[in-house]
């Protein structure tokens, strides 16, 4: 009975932690996004509230809080406030099957340092990213407005279009793994990590990881020189903070789930396996910041176009490549 | 351990409230949605049937069923985009001439 | 424990899946299938059939009533009128005969046998190299000309349903 308690202990006591190192980490890349933007086109970004900026995201965030929450008036009501919950707790629970390190040794007692282990573990990510989906079209769909409505339907196309060669994209990795379990995986990267054996698809991963968020140059689910902002058009105070924090839990998480996939999880010389992971990932999510600053949008013809009739060719292509391969060695 | 049998009497009832939707609505997609839930149905005492027997041929068999469904469903929608299209209704009892 | 859990699922399943026969907004129907796909794959788990849930969800959840979603917001569909003028008398019809059915398979639940051949995939043998490796074993031997059909039958579909939607080739 002690140990049933002791267990369910530790995992609640994961579950806050990383629960609150994710907010922490999406509150501080808000700030490092608009720093890193403002040093790259030569200005200098915010960096007044507190030393070089630091407290602005908590200003940010109190402000969000105390403005007026407008409801549209003829908005389908329930779904309009249902849609920022599902974007936001799909984007969440990917983190539950991330192992962001090894297992460490607290009083005696052995923890890993993940939430859980599942043996379908990439199939389980899949489907909650597929599920995100869900929260911008309802949003785009119960808001009334035409310019929302566009927004949901472009994130709807734009989604199914791109997760597809998203998922084929990883399938290398699989085969070499052989299993699908997060876990299992980083496990398998102990002598050489995975970007080193399938360069071609961690490349892939990344420009489908790039539209599944909708960034830069994929974010014409809320171009704004198109259609207003697209699915958040008529959102305000914290319903619109709820979408602005679930896009940068997905960048934080799809930047995650690169580093566990291609760039050896937590494995790393010197440093602690954690501090390895979050570098990482931040390394990923600089990365991110650097092609926003970078490209410009595509039009919406050529990302179906690149979509179908180049990412997906490229993907199975690789798919067979490395078929071939590990049949002959 | 649950009985086989619960998990057929609940698949037996999705069935028969997919029977229900396919006869009494009008829209063409709502009774697309029936048949979903109809496949459904079997789907799960397929996989029920199959851990009672000791055999994964069922779940095969549901992986089957879920391919066959997404081209069903790729197709019969195409068709009802067709259908407003040219008809601009969707309700199965205004589309009887059987030609446009 | 299981009893418990099954039973919870079941009720959402089956209210689930009544609204979206009854829900008249065709968009609240389309979300209530999408609970009711999510409650079978909750019972798919309690099978020890992971992967299958998984697929339930990547495929029914996420990929098909997406497109039924897209499909209803474009059609822009109000809702929709109950009764028709033409047929007064078709919901009774539909119940009634929904409900033989109902009794029919219930009669035969509960008085059949059920036979069949036990097979060899114990839950301990399947859980011992992963529910996915299992299943990947069977598709690719026993079952691998079905699979193979299958591939065609999707390409079949992409290219009907092309030519059905696009408005000059």
């Amino acid at each position: 009975m002690l140990e049933v308690v002791i267990t369910i202990g530790i995992m609640l006591v994961k579950m806050v932690i990383v629960l609150s190192v994710v907010m922490l980490m999406v509150a501080y890349v808000t700030l490092m996004e608009r720093r890193v933007l403002g040093r790259m086109q030569v200005r200098h970004g915010p960096n007044r509230v507190g030393w070089q900026g630091l407290l602005q995201p908590i200003a940010d965030g109190t402000k969000l809080f105390f403005k007026e929450e407008l409801t549209v008036d003829k908005a389908n009501k329930g779904l309009y406030h249902l849609a920022p919950v599902i974007y936001m707790g799909c984007a969440l629970a990917i983190y539950a099957v991330i192992p962001f390190g090894n297992e460490i040794e607290v009083l005696g007692r052995v923890i890993p340092l993940h939430i859980a282990d599942i043996n379908i573990g990439i199939l389980y990510v899949f489907a909650l990213s597929s599920l995100g989906v869900y929260g911008l079209v309802l949003a785009g769909w119960s808001s009334n407005n035409k310019y929302s409505m566009l927004g949901g339907l472009r994130a709807a196309a734009q989604m199914i279009s791109y997760e597809l060669p998203l998922g084929l994209s990883i399938i290398g990795v699989l085969m070499l793994t052989g299993s699908l379990s997060m876990v299992d995986i980083v496990n398998a990267q102990e002598h050489v990590w995975f970007v080193f054996l399938q360069p071609f698809g961690f490349l892939l991963y990344l420009i489908c990881a790039f539209a599944e968020v909708g960034r830069t140059p994929f974010d014409l689910v809320e171009c704004d020189n198109e259609i207003v902002a697209g699915y958040q058009t008529e959102y305000s105070s914290m319903k619109f903070a709820i979408f602005y924090l679930g896009e940068y839990m997905h960048i934080i998480a799809v930047s995650a789930i690169a580093v566990t996939l291609f760039w050896g999880g937590w494995r790393g010389p010197f440093l602690p396996p954690v501090v390895w992971f979050i570098g990482k990932v931040l390394a990923f999510v600089f990365f991110f910041i650097w092609v926003r600053a970078t490209y410009p949008r595509f039009r919406y013809d050529q990302l179906m176009r690149f979509g179908w009739k180049v990412l997906l060719p490229l993907t199975l292509l690789n798919i067979v490549v490395t078929a071939l391969v590990t049949l002959i060695i | 351990m649950i009985p086989l049998s619960y998990y057929l009497v609940l698949s037996a009832i999705l069935f028969t409230i997919g029977v229900v939707g396919v006869l009494v609505r009008r829209n063409a997609i709502m009774i697309f949605m029936a048949i979903e839930l109809m496949l459904n149905a079997v789907n799960l005492s397929f996989v029920a049937i199959g851990k009672h027997l000791d055999s994964l041929d069922g779940q095969v068999f549901v992986f089957f069923v879920m391919a066959v469904a997404a081209a069903e469903v790729a197709v019969g929608l195409a068709i009802i985009v067709n259908l407003s299209r040219n008809k601009e209704t969707i309700n199965v009892d205004e589309i009887n001439i059987m030609k446009w | 424990m299981t009893l418990f859990f099954f039973l919870l699922i079941a009720i959402v399943t089956v209210i689930s899946a009544i609204l979206v026969i009854v829900l008249r907004n065709p968009i609240h129907s389309a979300l209530s299938l999408v609970l009711t796909f999510f409650s079978i794959a909750g019972l798919y788990i309690l099978l020890n059939a992971q992967f299958i849930a998984a697929i339930q969800v990547i495929v029914y959840a996420g990929a098909i009533m997406v497109l039924f979603l897209f499909v209803i917001m474009l059609l822009n569909l109000e809702k929709e009128k109950r009764v028709s003028e033409k047929h007064p008398l078709q919901k009774a019809f539909g119940v009634s005969i929904a409900l033989f059915l109902l009794g029919g398979i219930g009669s035969i639940v509960a008085t059949g046998v059920l036979y069949g051949n036990m097979g060899t995939e114990t839950a301990a043998k399947v859980s011992a190299v992963g529910n996915t490796k299992a299943i990947a074993g069977l598709l690719f031997t026993d079952w691998v000309l079905p699979f193979e059909i299958t591939s065609i039958l999707l390409i079949a579909a992409i290219v009907g349903a092309i030519v059905l939607t696009k408005k000059e080739l």
